[in-house]
């Protein structure tokens, strides 16, 4: 190194760092001072921060700083703070009658984003994110209800549930006509392709329509109705329709009639308040099926 | 830097190399002149605009702000006169800000730092500052030998009270103006005097009036030459056809004193027009000397145009020693050819092409926006529902914006191939097959809309669909598309 002082630019008459390349040298551009003070006090700043926040890890845990500032405390703060906002309103979704939430449209949006996020937690795992379903699962955006479609009656399911133990719950069951001996394999076969007639399916040939009426009328009209209409007290399908909870295919409808099907909704009062259960009625009626 | 530096001057550490530099400072000399009078204009219009639009009223019906430029943070809402933009128009910003860049560029290519020197914030309130502060303590050399005497006296005391207090105030101004951009200004005036105000209008007052009283007080031109981006942009921007002040050094050179000038000319010998009298360094805000050269940290203000022209006046030559040139006409005088000033060239041409494209594409798009607007958003699970009966119904999230001041009652339909009937969740049921709905002013509505086709008329896997959202009242529609799928 030369002595910069010395080493003076002719051209410019700066002085030069000292580090030459080529003969070429680099001119010597001082910083303002204001700027070196400017950097040290950041550097003071970071010091401070240390003190006064969480900075330094320790063998166990980390220093906690002064203002005994940490992210999961304001997030605390944060959602108390929304569980306070949403309260008040949660409070006014509590109070207005069921029937009168669709109308209000600032109502339907909170019951419907409410109704979303319980759901979602919820209801899910059988019925789908979105509510479609799946094989013994009902699909809830379709217009076909096992215990009715109107807010009352989905708001009672959702309370009670279907043979959920709960006092209250939906009951009734199908039977295992085949398992419990009540009839013969050739009599399903024979009724499960009259069911199919009823719903307008095609039939297997050369099966026996009066017998199968007749074994219709011995055995399933008492819950399926007249005609096989349904029975949303004792939660009968409808027969006729073109929606099926487990299938409509022979195969299926055999099994069915032998085993019996007895699909169970818990019941979801005492778990969720009501508040909650009334959003969520509001949310699965409007998914588009409900009466 | 063309600045000559003694290295005496430096500060240095042990190992020989100063590190760092102290700010010098500059005192401006007052100057009376054509392009002083064009930046107190500008100024006065500048800091006018600023302070005094706030208050500017503009009736956009009841409930609406009747601020003429407001930025409504919580309601999410820009209004500039008869234009209120929404979140989602920010592409408009972003069309002003390529303008305003482009702009920019333009007046860089044809007379230089035209922005640095008349109409950067930095440059006009560091002006108003010296203003105030040569108005206290006096002109260059007053300042000079106050600054040197170490003697506090009383008189000198009160005068730099006074000038802070002055400063402070303009400071504060500009800080108490700018909140009023952010909220309905004559409220927020009297809850700032009633110290009702919200504590962030404090507090943003605050921070602006140190920034200005700091930025235009004390830092001054070490903004332009250390902090700023834009000289650094700019030297890139230029050509050899821009217009940059310039000291004319084929007419100024060889500097001669006014005495020896008469009597070389009387003996019919070449001498140059400077007398090296210095009052172009003396006016000068950053404190250089323009004979150097184009330099970094000439703002091109003009003020040394002023000096310069008021000296030639004085002593009965031509004025413009130092004006706005190029080195390529310096050439051509050397060479005894007239000077040519080149405007309109490529790059010229290119930026106001840009700028007109731009600016008449977004007068266009501003001026046939539609206030009624529609999105629909297909459900995803399920994407279809089959009926009962056999029919299949889609669902859909339809968002609709109602830009206007009023509230609208819509309709809405939709088309395709096969018949479709529309519903919506919670809408009136006085009109079954054609929803109507009521979505207040100025806001979006989210409604859920299911879309039914017959058993008869199934669709294939998927057809395409036209939303039209009708408003009952003012036949204004707005339409979407997107497709009805089935199971």
């Amino acid at each position: 190194m030369t002595d910069h002082h010395s080493d003076i630019d002719s051209v410019t008459g700066r002085s030069t760092t000292g580090h030459e390349w080529d003969g070429i040298k680099e001119l010597n551009t001082p910083l303002p001072r204001w700027w070196v003070i400017c950097f040290y006090l950041t550097i003071l700043w970071a010091i401070g921060y240390w003190i006064v926040y969480p900075a330094w890890p320790l063998i166990s845990g980390n220093t906690t700083g002064l203002f005994g500032y940490s992210t999961r405390a304001s997030l605390a703060v944060e959602l108390a703070n929304l569980d306070s906002v949403r309260g008040e309103k949660m409070v006014a979704l509590a109070a207005a009658p069921l029937a009168d939430i669709e109308k209000d449209p600032a109502l339907l949006a909170l019951a419907r984003a409410k109704g979303k996020t319980v759901f979602g937690d919820n209801c899910a795992p059988c019925h789908g994110s979105g509510g479609a379903g799946a094989k013994g699962f009902p699909n809830l955006n379709d217009d076909d209800w096992l215990w009715g479609g109107t807010l009352e009656q989905i708001m009672q399911t959702i309370q009670f549930g279907a043979r959920s133990g709960h006092a209250k719950a939906h009951e009734g069951q199908m039977l295992a006509f085949g398992k419990d001996g009540v009839l013969k394999s050739d009599e399903i076969v024979t009724v499960a392709n009259y069911v199919r007639a009823l719903a307008g399916l095609p039939t297997r040939k050369g099966y026996d329509a009066a017998k199968g009426e007749k074994i219709f009328a011995e055995n399933c009209v008492a819950c399926h109705g007249d005609g096989g209409k349904g029975n949303p007290e004792m939660g009968a399908p409808n027969l006729t329709d073109k929606i099926w909870l487990y299938g409509s295919d022979e195969a299926t409808l055999i099994e069915t009639i032998s085993l019996g099907r007895a699909g169970v909704m818990p019941a979801w009062e005492g778990r969720l308040d009501p508040a909650t259960i009334k959003a969520m009625a509001v949310y699965v009626h409007s998914l588009g099926g409900g009466k | 830097m063309n600045k000559t530096v003694n290295p005496n001057e430096l500060t240095s550490d042990d190992d020989g190399g100063p590190l760092y530099v102290a700010q010098k400072k500059v005192y401006p000399q007052s100057i009376s002149g054509t392009f002083r009078r064009i930046k107190w204009g500008l100024m006065a219009f500048c800091l006018g605009v600023y302070y005094l639009l706030p208050f500017v009223r503009w009736n956009r019906g009841l409930g609406a702000p009747s601020q003429a430029v407001l930025i409504d943070l919580p309601n999410s809402r820009f209004y500039f006169f008869f234009i209120e933009l929404w979140p989602q128009e920010v592409y408009y910003f972003t069309g002003l800000l390529i303008v305003a860049a482009i702009t920019l560029f333009l007046m860089n290519s044809v007379g230089g730092r035209i922005w640095c020197g008349y109409l950067c914030p930095q440059t006009v309130w560091t002006d108003l500052f010296y203003a105030v502060e040569r108005f206290v303590e006096g002109d260059r050399r007053e300042r000079m030998k106050k600054d040197k005497s170490s003697g506090l006296t009383l008189r000198r005391v009160g005068e730099l009270a006074l000038k802070h207090t002055i400063w402070l105030m303009i400071a504060w101004w500009t800080g108490g103006a700018w909140v009023l951009y952010f909220n309905d200004a004559p409220t927020l005036v009297k809850e700032l005097v009633t110290f009702q105000a919200p504590v962030i209008a404090y507090i943003w007052i605050g921070i602006l009036t140190a920034t200005t009283y700091v930025l235009a007080g004390y830092m001054r031109e070490q903004v332009c030459t250390y902090m700023c981006p834009w000289p650094r942009i700019q030297a890139a921007l230029t050509d050899e056809w821009a217009l940059n002040v310039t000291y004319r050094y084929d007419r100024g050179e060889k500097r001669t004193s006014v005495k020896k000038a008469a009597e070389l000319r009387a003996l019919g010998e070449h001498v140059g027009d400077c007398v090296d009298c210095y009052q172009c360094v003396a006016v000068c805000p950053t404190g250089i000397d323009i004979r150097n050269g184009p330099q970094l940290e000439c703002i091109q203000c003009g003020l040394c145009i002023d000096a310069c022209d008021n000296v030639m006046t004085k002593i009965g030559r031509p004025t413009r020693l130092i004006g706005y040139d190029n080195d390529i006409n310096i050439h051509r005088r050397e060479e005894g050819k007239a000077p040519i000033y080149k405007v309109v060239r490529g790059r010229t041409v290119v930026y106001s092409a840009i700028i007109a494209a731009v600016g008449s594409f977004m007068i266009y798009t501003l001026a046939t926006r539609s206030l009624l607007d529609v999105n629909v958003l297909h459900d995803r699970n399920p994407v279809a529902v089959k009926l009962s009966d056999g029919s299949i119904r889609n669902a859909y999230t339809v968002r609709l914006l109602n830009k206007s001041g009023y509230d609208r009652v819509i309709a809405i339909d939709a088309y395709g191939p096969v018949n479709l009937t529309t519903h919506v969740v919670g809408a009136d049921s006085v009109t079954p097959d054609r929803p109507m709905i009521v979505i207040p002013r100025d806001s979006t509505s989210e409604l859920r809309l299911l879309v039914t086709a017959p058993a008869d008329g199934n669709p294939e896997k998927s057809i395409p669909v036209r939303f039209r959202v009708t408003d009952i009242g003012l036949g204004e529609v707005a339409s979407t598309t997107d497709n009805f799928v089935a199971p």
